[in-house]
């Protein structure tokens, strides 16, 4: 039998909320008992999508809303990160690491290059005016 | 503070939201104290996303200007890697220990 599972969150664009969202997803797939790498990875993961969402997509305002979806199939796991901010002109350009347009504070450009690097898979959608939505994949041993 | 050198120990997480403080905290404490180099201990780090990449940068930015270096000790295993992914050792060294440190900087 297949073991699987989903759950969906929405919370406020507050940068407070970047921890939240992580610490939650990570409780979530606890059910898969997984090693404490692959945990932290998916923390990782988590905190840039909604980092980028918090300070790119709604110009740090933190009174709008982020959606996070998560769903497991047996070992593989999907996450979903989405707003209904600004939106990205150019992906492949956003995608590129030391890429920012951040004018705020100091930013390393490295958010898409860390969630690539910490899961198998990542597709961005975004449409400018619109919003962005980052669908991440990882595999668990 | 050791000579010339600020010395921060971090903890708990760092990212967008908490590296605003830790920034403010440590430009202050380095003007405050006429510092040059600072070097950073991260053994009680439990997380770090690429917020903290871009306020170690900063922090270089700042250092350099002052002539000063930046280091970094007892990084944990997972921080290292986030650290690598960025190649911001090519601006800061990490030391095995504080005394290494001091060794290096004196």
């Amino acid at each position: 039998m297949q073991n699987s599972n989903d759950m969906q969150i929405e919370f406020a664009s507050n940068s407070l909320n970047e921890s939240f969202a992580r610490v939650a997803v990570a409780a979530f797939l606890s059910q898969l008992d997984p090693t404490v790498d692959e945990l932290y990875d998916v923390k990782m993961a988590v905190s840039e999508a909604v980092t980028n969402s918090i300070i790119h997509g709604y110009d740090a305002d933190p009174n709008r809303t982020i959606w996070i979806r998560c769903a497991y199939s047996d070992r593989l796991v999907t996450i979903e990160v989405k707003d209904e901010g600004k939106g990205i002109k150019n992906i492949d350009e956003a995608m590129q690491a030391l890429f920012t347009t951040s004018e705020e504070d100091e930013r390393a450009g490295l958010g898409f290059t860390v969630m690539q690097s910490m899961m198998d898979q990542v597709v961005v959608e975004s449409e400018v005016g619109k919003g962005t939505k980052v669908t991440m994949t990882k595999t668990f041993y | 503070m050791h000579d010339t050198t600020l010395i921060v120990s971090l903890s708990g997480e760092i990212d967008h939201h908490t590296s605003v403080e830790i920034r403010e905290t440590v430009d202050r404490e380095y003007q405050k104290r006429r510092a040059k180099n600072i070097l950073f201990d991260f053994s009680n780090i439990v997380f770090m996303d690429s917020s903290g990449i871009g306020l170690l940068m900063g922090r270089y930015r700042n250092v350099s200007i002052c002539g000063g270096y930046v280091g970094l000790y007892n990084v944990p295993t997972k921080v290292d890697q986030i650290l690598n992914i960025s190649g911001i050792y090519k601006l800061m060294k990490l030391y095995e220990s504080k005394e290494h440190a001091f060794k290096s900087l004196a």
